[in-house]
């Protein structure tokens, strides 16, 4: 299949995209690494009049450590290029763990960090990632720049906080945590797939020794990325022995809401969820032993 | 702009190491252009959304989905395809004969994608241990070999195997 017409920008800056969008919000698309975007249009479930494509714009990509060990990453960045970053690896392993589930080689040479997490698949890794993470997104509009946290930016089905005029420019990944630990897991038929579901788990222990955050981004259980948030918080306070992750695992099953498809029905996602819990939570807790 | 008057862009690319100036329609997919206006027609269109690998060539340097790339983004970038690999009719690529010698394709219409996804990382890749070869050929579909010969010719290039 092909692709249907469209009218072609190229600028050169943010600014000259964040003109082009201005103009054409309603009937424009943003053209980031195009993986996603471009099969739809190719099935024609996507025909936007007019594509502003961004590939050119060289000031979207790029990673920075911050003084306080924070990430801050062009929303342009290629996926593998965040795979393989020493930075990425060092503040935040959570997204260098997840980085390899991402399809394919080929795939995460185009994809782009931002590109994903403005496209909110539900099905996608690194909206769950961005959510357990607690990243902020940065995005720029006809009023200025504005920042939006992850668990305030996706919405429903492909639906987020981003208003038409607005571009998502760069996301910020906050250092993980001393005494922190991190898993991500996903099950899917085969390596590359979209995934029937998926967990990423943030852990982070007080002095005591006991939970003092959590946070589970789950994907492909619900309309949109999630956090499971009654399993985190019943995480908190507790030593996160087997039994706990457990418990966490059951209220993540019961918080969700999947639906049923070709490949799985929604109580198989929930068994799956039920499962990938309790081994993210157990991998989580045990890296932090792992890490002194 | 109406469906009777598509827009057309100049580009200029580099393909295989020729410098290509060209006016392609916005809409026009790389694998399109490589085919059917350069008449590069070892690129294989398989299912056109980025899941079979058929279209792999490499995008500056770097094995990417030509179905997934329209052609006026090749503006300023060099592509190269599996019509690149071999120096001459007669003799081949290492990787391809590699793939002859171990019986790695049947229909061949999923290879030169392999090829071009294998190609610029060879020497890592072939001294990979199985499953990983198995992971970075994941990206590409073959429904004839069921993959054990490709394993087979990659292995076979491990630059670190004494070739017993």
């Amino acid at each position: 299949m092909k692709p249907p017409v469209f009218e072609y920008h190229a600028p050169g800056s943010t600014d000259e995209a964040l003109a082009l969008l201005g103009e054409h919000a309603w009937e424009a698309k943003i053209l980031a690494g195009g993986q996603s975007l471009v099969p739809a249009m190719n099935f024609r479930l996507a025909s936007p009049a007019i594509l502003i494509d961004i590939n050119g714009v060289d000031e979207l990509s790029g990673i920075e450590t911050a003084a306080d060990g924070s990430l801050r990453i062009g929303a342009m960045t290629r996926q593998n290029v965040v795979e393989s970053s020493d930075q990425v690896r060092a503040a935040a392993p959570l997204l260098h763990k997840a980085m390899p589930w991402i399809a394919h080689p080929q795939i995460r040479a185009r994809g782009t960090l931002g590109g994903s997490i403005a496209h909110a698949d539900p099905a996608a890794e690194l909206p769950a990632v961005m959510l357990a993470l607690g990243a902020e997104f940065h995005a720029r509009g006809p009023s200025g720049e504005r920042a939006i946290p992850a668990d305030e930016f996706f919405f429903g089905l492909l639906m987020t906080a981003l208003a038409p005029d607005e571009m998502l420019t760069a996301i910020s990944i906050p250092a993980q945590a001393p005494r922190s630990g991190t898993a991500f897991v996903e099950f899917a038929r085969r390596h590359g797939d979209y995934a029937l579901a998926g967990v990423a788990v943030t852990l982070t222990l007080g002095s005591d020794g006991t939970c003092e955050s959590a946070a589970l981004g789950l994907l492909s259980v619900s309309e949109a990325p999630m956090l499971a948030v009654q399993a985190a918080s019943a995480l908190v306070g507790t030593a996160v022995e087997l039994s706990d992750a457990e418990g966490a695992a059951e209220l993540a099953a019961g918080e969700i809401d999947p639906t049923g498809d070709l490949h799985a029905s929604a109580d198989y996602r929930r068994h799956l969820v039920r499962v990938l819990v309790r081994r993210a939570v157990v991998e989580a807790r045990a890296g932090i032993e792992d890490r002194g | 702009m109406s469906d009777n008057d598509p827009q057309r862009i100049a580009i200029e690319t580099r393909v295989n190491g020729t410098s290509v100036h060209a006016e392609v329609e916005s809409r026009t997919l790389l694998t399109d252009f490589l085919r059917q206006d350069l008449r590069l027609t070892g690129t294989n269109v398989g299912c056109e959304h980025g899941v079979c690998g058929a279209c792999t060539v490499l995008f500056d340097g770097e094995p990417v989905r030509a179905c997934l790339i329209f052609a006026v983004q090749a503006n300023g970038h060099t592509i190269e395809t599996v019509e690149s690999l071999a120096n001459s009719e007669e003799e081949l690529h290492p990787l391809q004969e590699a793939f002859r010698e171990a019986h790695a394709l049947q229909c061949g219409f999923c290879t030169p994608g392999i090829l071009m996804s294998l190609a610029p990382d060879l020497d890592e890749i072939a001294a990979l241990d199985e499953d990983a070869i198995r992971e970075r050929l994941s990206g590409n579909l073959c429904r004839c070999t069921g993959y054990q010969h490709i394993v087979d010719a990659i292995q076979s290039m491990n630059p670190e195997a004494d070739g017993d």
